[in-house]
């Protein structure tokens, strides 16, 4: 039973770092309704600026993490600019190829900008001063093995879902925000100024690429894997819905403890290495269910 | 209008690619290597280490000796991002840039490997797979155009049940242990699976399997069923994210460090760096010497580095990968060379370097002249047997670099040769085969 529940903790923090990457789809979605492919090159690049400026100019932390979320915030007024601005109330399909050659784009400048930094592209460790190690009282007292750096990421993801609720719900920006997603040209006609709320949702898409790649970073180094944490994110937009913040960590958690759980007991059964499928076959069986997500609207299409 | 500007603009650049010559294109009367490498996506990293010294020795042999008996080389690297799909097109776009063919592959990947294994022999073209693919291969009867040089996975794998044993006192120790297999989810993981658990009857000792899904990056349910299984040993059979994934969350699950052991593969700077102060104490397989004490690196740093003919970080010269990828194309190089001996001096056809490849003969001698010293063991490669000597040799990450810790050392030959030569009749029987020696 000890064991179960270490699974389950386990599995539900992994799931937070899951979410991390989940918030910044769900933002995107939420200004553009579109799906943006480009997420996971975000991560990357924006956990590659961070370990620039910190290890190669030896930045402190926080100065580090300004600059970092400046360059991200560029990034998002460029994406803006350049690429969906010329796209306005064109077909939903043309803005997601969009965000696909982003993807690439990005991809790309972050492998340039890391031979420029570091001579090649070896992983490069990421420390924030956090031992991902076992916390050694739970360890001792209940024989329950809890990472002191899990936890330390559902702390930063409960701060950040609140941050980005409070934006949403309680902010003129926010509420124009979910406007636009609505319905582009309405938001417009009612004197909603559409570009300057998608540089921002893209700038804040940034910042949640960031954090979620530093947490990401400081596990398994800063290196292009970080680019298919996004596939990771995936099924748990399609369990939590694809608009709703609440949904992606409510999506991440149940994929996270339920990929894990599935490993672990049903894995051995199956020869193992389930845990990269089952999310999706979740995510499948849950579409046929509730083809909207957890938390996500419910889109009535007259005809 | 608009759009008939932008379709002219989109032509123009889809021109500009195609027809745009690469830097070392194929020119005539020259040997012509097709590079099916990779230098972007999760695995890139490694991969730009290993091609990086690939390349580096070719313009060497250029530069330095003005080719291989007067015939210069000439390449071309074709980016496979490790995807066995991209693999198989880079093989097709780089068999048909030279008349003589891309004088070997190495596909640097045990996927890509399986993907051609019926493809070369068709094309005639050979395989290099040195120190990865299809291990039965080593029985060159069977495939004629497979060469698995140096050593092979099934050489590793007993070589670390060797070495883990040494560890324990005596192989008699093993018996009742708990070893962990930690593997890629990948036709690469899973080729030691027969002979571990051979080796497992064998010594008594209790086989785990474990796959980690590609790319690795996330380990955590794996380690939570070690940490229940509680091991006494852990293989790591690991590539790129995955072996730093490994030993980060190693720590985290409290696993000591120096009771885990890679494979060649899982072994590299690129891999402990990753880890940081997670990697102290790992050991793992080599396959050749890290390090730029040899005669042939002070050659690449005067005649290619120093001249500006290559792009490589000054800190990959001398690493594990790029000593590799050194070693690799000198022996492409020196079959090239035993092949000219035969067929005479000029460019060869890939039949032609397969009889090259069959009669490589790099012995301790030549290796000294070639600048290579010990950093590889020698070589000699027959119709039988198609490997190479199997030698391994152990090394431990300190923290900061690796330090040998074992002598080259060879696991149990005997086994392997007996189940690639099983495995190799069962393919000849599936296939139809009737497994001979080619005769050129």
């Amino acid at each position: 039973m000890q064991f179960f529940f270490e699974v389950l903790i386990g599995g539900l923090l992994s799931g937070v770092m899951y979410s991390l990457v989940a918030l910044g789809f769900v933002l995107i979605y939420k200004a553009s309704g579109v799906f943006n492919f480009a997420q996971g090159a975000m991560v990357f690049i924006a956990a590659l600026a961070y370990v620039t400026l910190a290890e190669r100019f030896g930045l402190p932390f926080w100065a580090a993490f300004g600059l970092a979320l400046a360059a991200m915030v560029l990034i998002g007024i460029l994406t803006e600019r350049v690429v969906l601005r010329p796209l306005v109330n064109q077909p939903q399909i043309s803005l997601f190829m969009a965000t696909i050659g982003l993807a690439f784009f990005l991809e790309g400048l972050a492998q340039l900008v890391q031979l420029w930094a570091f001579e090649d592209l070896s992983p490069r460790p990421l420390r924030l001063g956090i031992q991902d190690a076992p916390i050694e009282r739970l360890m001792s007292d209940f024989n329950v093995l809890v990472s002191s750096f899990d936890l330390f990421a559902a702390a930063v993801a409960a701060v950040l879902v609140a941050a980005l609720a409070l934006f949403f719900n309680k902010t003129r920006i926010g509420r124009a925000l979910r406007a636009v997603a609505d319905d582009h040209q309405a938001a417009l006609s009612v004197g909603i100024p559409l570009k300057y709320i998608w540089a921002i949702v893209w700038s804040v898409a940034g910042f949640v690429a960031l954090v979620a790649g530093l947490m990401w970073g400081a596990r398994s180094g800063v290196q292009f894997a970080l680019t298919l944490v996004a596939l990771k994110a995936l099924p748990v937009l399609i369990l939590g819905g694809f608009e709703s913040i609440a949904g992606a960590i409510v999506g991440g958690l149940i994929i996270g403890a339920s990929e894990k759980l599935a490993e672990v007991y049903l894995g051995p059964y199956v020869g193992g290495g389930i845990e990269g499928w089952f999310a999706y076959v979740m995510a499948l069986l849950f579409l046929l269910v509730r083809p909207e997500g957890l938390f996500g609207e419910k889109h009535i299409d007259r005809v | 209008m608009n759009t008939s500007k932008h379709a002219i603009i989109g032509l123009l650049l889809a021109a500009i690619a195609l027809f745009a010559p690469t830097a070392q294109a194929q020119q005539a009367g020259t040997q012509f290597i097709g590079i099916t490498g990779y230098r972007v996506g999760p695995y890139g990293a490694n991969g730009a280490a290993f091609f990086s010294g690939f390349i580096d020795y070719l313009h060497l042999v250029n530069e330095r000796d003005g080719g291989i008996n007067g015939i210069r080389l000439s390449w071309e690297e074709c980016e496979t991002e490790y995807n066995n799909t991209k693999g198989v097109e880079c093989y097709e776009r780089l068999k048909t840039r030279a008349a003589a063919g891309p004088t070997a592959i190495h596909p640097m990947s045990t996927g890509i490997t399986y993907a051609l294994i019926d493809r070369a022999p068709a094309d005639k073209i050979p395989l290099i797979t040195l120190g990865y693919g299809r291990t039965d291969s080593v029985d060159g009867r069977v495939f004629p155009w497979l060469f698995p040089l140096l050593s092979n996975y099934w050489d590793a794998a007993t070589g670390i049940v060797k070495f883990i044993a040494m560890r324990e006192g005596g192989e008699a120790k093993l018996a009742k242990k708990k070893i962990v297999l930690l593997y890629h989810d990948s036709a690469y993981g899973k080729e030691p699976h027969p002979v571990l658990e051979a080796e497992s009857k064998k010594l008594g000792f209790e086989l785990r399997m474990i796959p980690v899904p590609h790319p690795g990056n996330e380990q955590q349910s794996q380690w939570l069923q070690i940490r229940q299984y509680r091991p006494d040993w852990v293989i790591v059979w690991g590539w790129g994210v995955m072996t730093a994934t490994s030993l980060s969350t190693a720590q985290k699950m409290g696993f000591p460090r120096d009771r885990m052991v890679g494979n060649w593969w899982a072994g590299s700077e690129i891999d402990t760096e990753a880890a940081g102060d997670a990697a102290a104490g790992y050991y793992a397989a080599s396959l050749n010497l890290a390090g730029r004490d040899f005669p042939v690196v002070r050659e690449i740093q005067k005649h290619v580095l120093d001249k500006g003919k290559s792009q490589t970080p000054a800190k990959t010269v001398g690493s594990v990968l790029w000593n590799r990828g050194m070693a690799a194309a000198m022996m492409t190089v020196e079959a090239v060379r035993t092949g000219q001996g035969k067929f005479g001096k000029k460019p060869l056809t890939g039949e032609q370097v397969r009889w090259g490849i069959e009669n490589l003969n790099v012995d301790a001698a030549r290796l000294n002249q070639l600048g290579f010293g010990a950093m590889v063991p020698p070589i000699k490669v027959s119709c039988a047997d198609h490997g190479g000597s199997g030698l391994v040799r152990f090394q431990q990450w300190d923290g900061k670099q690796w330090k040998a810790v074992s002598d080259w050392m060879s696991g149990d030959r005997a086994l392997v040769r007996k189940m690639v030569e099983d495995s190799a009749a069962k393919y000849a029987a599936e296939k139809g085969i009737k497994p001979a020696c080619l005769s050129s």
